[in-house]
């Protein structure tokens, strides 16, 4: 275990969290590709991993990495790939297939501006879109969005936890700002941390099957080399892994699904900050949440009641609070770095026509301020206040 | 693990390696030499004594990629061309386990050239089977990068002009430490060059040329199953040292087999991760007192 004076303030970038993050999970297997802005998480644990046995080793592309991650892991190792806008492009087809085959494993993208090798050394929140429809077919998508450099460390175990629980690929999706920020931090105590770990099979060998149809929808993992000699295809597979009838392809795919809906409670993380009177909701993510989280403040002092909604979680989308917020605001505010992705998504749950879901989108990778937020909100609210009777208050 | 030997395993052994349960009959066409090669690759499991719990067939898609489904041990069918990303990463996780991979040709030399090579280059432990058939046998006898020039495909109807690799040449190119090529029609050599190739410690690449007769064969008129494993055998010339190459090539031994490459002196990947990674990094750890 790295002996970083756990509970002693320290000085760490986001991307160094997420390696140490990593670590206190229990990651034994690293595989990458260099890009900016995510090398320095391999850099750590290149450093780290074979201190502890672990096994750390550069791919000859992001598609190498994927795979050596999923082999590792169906070996039963924790195993972890980071990576950036053109690298995630690339794993697409294995995240896919880590989906299917039930793998789990933990991607961390650290977004930089795109499309195509874009901004590579600038900040962006562009890939949130990829990192839920990324692969091909309908697969199961888990996202963890950090807004501080101790989230990517906590976050970062969350990610393991539900990927080992759930048997699904979880993507990290941090961004430039949040991966080279520096903050002084004190991280937890490692005795309190909540570590998961894929259930191992209790049942004979010969009787294990590696899909089976449980009331969980989870299936115990076995690893290669343990005795229970199963085959794992990306192929629609039945219980056993051999190719499926057309029945059975149903029930697989509802199986998918059921990993989101039957653990909404525990899948939802969404922060609120000021919302118990607010009239105006800010919804914001990663980076971008915390000049969010200021622009709250600021508004408060000139009497604006704003609060702020922060999913740590956007895959799978905060559904519940969401439409909570459509009974209590009068307008939506979704401030991002991208053109519109979050907020389409915000738009997709409105359940109550008269509450207007606005964007603040800034392209030019750099970061969004709290006053472009202030502004932009004092802006609608204006127009929305000559626009209605009056009948509200905007101090 | 049993000794070496060259006796073929009585047939009860045989199915013991074979999973009875829904995987039969397989889904080859009839005549196909992936058949053969299975039959003769489960042979060599047990003449060698290996133990299936570890032991991973793992390979790429396509017709060759549905090899594992029908062996029972830890079996994983890949993504098409990238069986040798995921083997890696299984033997660097538990470097233990007995890891062989099959591929196709346009499986390992096309689509997953690169992994190929890096493989090869790394010298990682693990034994690649490549079965070349000339083509695309899967989706229906598209060339590949190892069909000749001026053979027809259904995207090459005027004949083939993107010049083939030689999968066994770019493999001792790439610093694969055990090459060997055979046939599906010189099965003795197939065992016994397998055998050789899995108790090799480093990468080692058996290319067996096989036969697609229901594409290939059909389009360039090469005639049945039976006439295309008298092609390889009538093609075929064992290499020795001595071999004059373009002079067999000349009287239409084109097709040379045998062990072309083993190197025991270069360091496998994994001892090299054990001994210049791991027991440094900590011994440094313990030196710092940490
Ligand atoms: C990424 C991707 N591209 C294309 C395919 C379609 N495909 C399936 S098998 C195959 C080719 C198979 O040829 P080869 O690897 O030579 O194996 P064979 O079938 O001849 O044994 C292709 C192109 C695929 N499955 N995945
Ligand atoms: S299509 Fe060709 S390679 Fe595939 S099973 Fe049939 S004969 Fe064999």
């Amino acid at each position: 275990m790295v002996t970083t004076a756990a509970q002693k303030p320290i000085l760490l970038s986001g991307n160094e969290a997420v390696a140490l993050g990593a670590l206190a999970a229990g990651v034994r297997f690293y595989a990458g590709y260099p890009i900016t802005p995510s090398t320095e998480i391999a850099e750590v644990l290149a450093v780290e991993l074979p201190k502890i046995g672990g096994k750390f080793i550069q791919m000859e592309d992001e598609i190498a990495s994927m795979g050596a991650v999923i082999g590792a892991s169906l070996a039963g190792s924790k195993s972890l790939t980071a990576t950036s806008g053109p690298g995630f492009s690339l794993m697409q087809e294995h995240i896919g297939y880590a989906a299917m085959a039930e793998v789990p494993c933990v991607i961390v993208d650290v977004m930089r501006g795109g499309p195509s090798t874009g901004l590579p050394t600038k900040t962006s929140q562009a890939d949130i879109m990829q990192a839920k429809y990324g692969s091909h077919g309908d697969y199961p998508s888990f996202a963890l969005m950090p807004n501080s450099v101790l989230e990517c460390y906590t976050l970062t175990i969350k990610a393991f936890n539900f990927s080992e629980k759930y048997r699904v690929p979880v993507i990290l999706l941090s961004d430039e700002v949040i991966g080279h920020m520096r903050e002084r931090v004190v991280l937890p105590d490692p005795a309190t941390l909540e570590i998961i770990n894929r259930k191992a099979p209790t049942e004979p060998r010969e009787w294990y099957r590696h899909y089976p149809d449980k009331t969980t929808g989870i299936a115990p993992m076995a690893s290669f080399g343990e005795g229970y000699r199963y085959h794992v295809t990306g192929l629609t597979h039945e219980e056993h892994g051999f190719d499926a009838t057309s029945q059975e392809v149903a029930k697989l795919l509802e199986k998918f699904k059921n990993k989101e809906i039957r653990n909404t409670k525990e899948l939802t993380m969404c922060e609120s900050f000021c919302m118990e009177d607010a009239e105006i909701c800010i919804f914001a993510a990663g980076s971008v949440a915390r000049s969010a989280r200021q622009a709250v403040r600021i508004l408060r002092e000139k009497g604006v009641k704003a609060g702020l909604l922060r999913p740590q979680l956007v895959w799978p989308f905060p559904k519940m609070p969401v439409e909570e917020v459509y009974d209590q605001v009068r307008f939506i505010l979704v401030p991002e770095m991208n053109v519109g992705q979050l907020r389409k998504e915000v738009e997709r749950l409105r359940t109550n026509m008269r509450v207007k879901v606005k964007g603040l989108n800034v392209l030019n990778s750099v970061m969004i301020t709290a006053e472009q937020v202030v502004e932009r909100v004092l802006q609608i609210d204006f127009r929305s206040g000559s626009e209605s009777e009056g009948g509200t208050s905007n101090g | 693990m049993a000794d070496a030997t060259n006796q073929t395993a009585e047939p009860v052994d045989r199915h013991s390696w074979l999973r009875g349960n829904k995987k039969f009959p397989h889904m080859w066409c009839p005549g196909c030499g992936l058949g053969t090669l299975l039959n003769t690759v489960i042979r060599v499991f047990v003449a060698k004594g290996y133990d299936k719990n570890e032991t991973v067939v793992i390979s790429g898609i396509g017709c060759t990629g549905r090899i594992p489904v029908y062996v029972d041990c830890n079996t994983l069918h890949t993504a098409h061309g990238r069986a040798l990303t995921f083997a890696t990463g299984v033997k660097l996780a538990k470097p233990n386990l007995k890891v062989i991979v099959f591929m196709g040709d346009g499986d390992a030399v096309a689509i997953g050239g690169n992994h190929f090579i890096h493989a090869a280059r790394r010298n990682i432990d693990i034994t690649a089977v490549v079965v070349n058939n000339s083509t695309y046998g899967m989706t229906g006898g598209q060339h590949s990068p190892t069909t000749p020039l001026g053979m027809k495909a259904p995207t090459a109807v005027t004949g083939n002009i993107d010049p083939p690799f030689d999968i066994c040449n770019l493999a001792v190119a790439a610093g694969a430490t055990f090459v060997a090529r055979s046939t599906i029609f010189h099965y003795q050599q197939t065992f016994r060059l397998l055998s050789e190739a899995l108790e090799h410690k480093g990468f080692s690449v058996l290319e067996v040329v096989s036969h697609c007769h229901t594409s290939f064969g059909r389009i360039n008129k090469l005639g049945s199953h039976l006439d295309m494993l008298k092609q390889q055998r009538d093609h075929a010339v064992v290499f020795t040292p001595e071999l004059d190459v373009e002079k067999a090539r000349a009287e239409g031994k084109d097709l040379v087999i045998g062990l072309l490459k083993k190197d025991a002196t270069r360091p496998e990947y994994c001892d090299q991760y054990e001994k210049l990674v791991i027991q440094p990094s900590q011994a440094k750890q313990n030196r710092g007192g940490v």
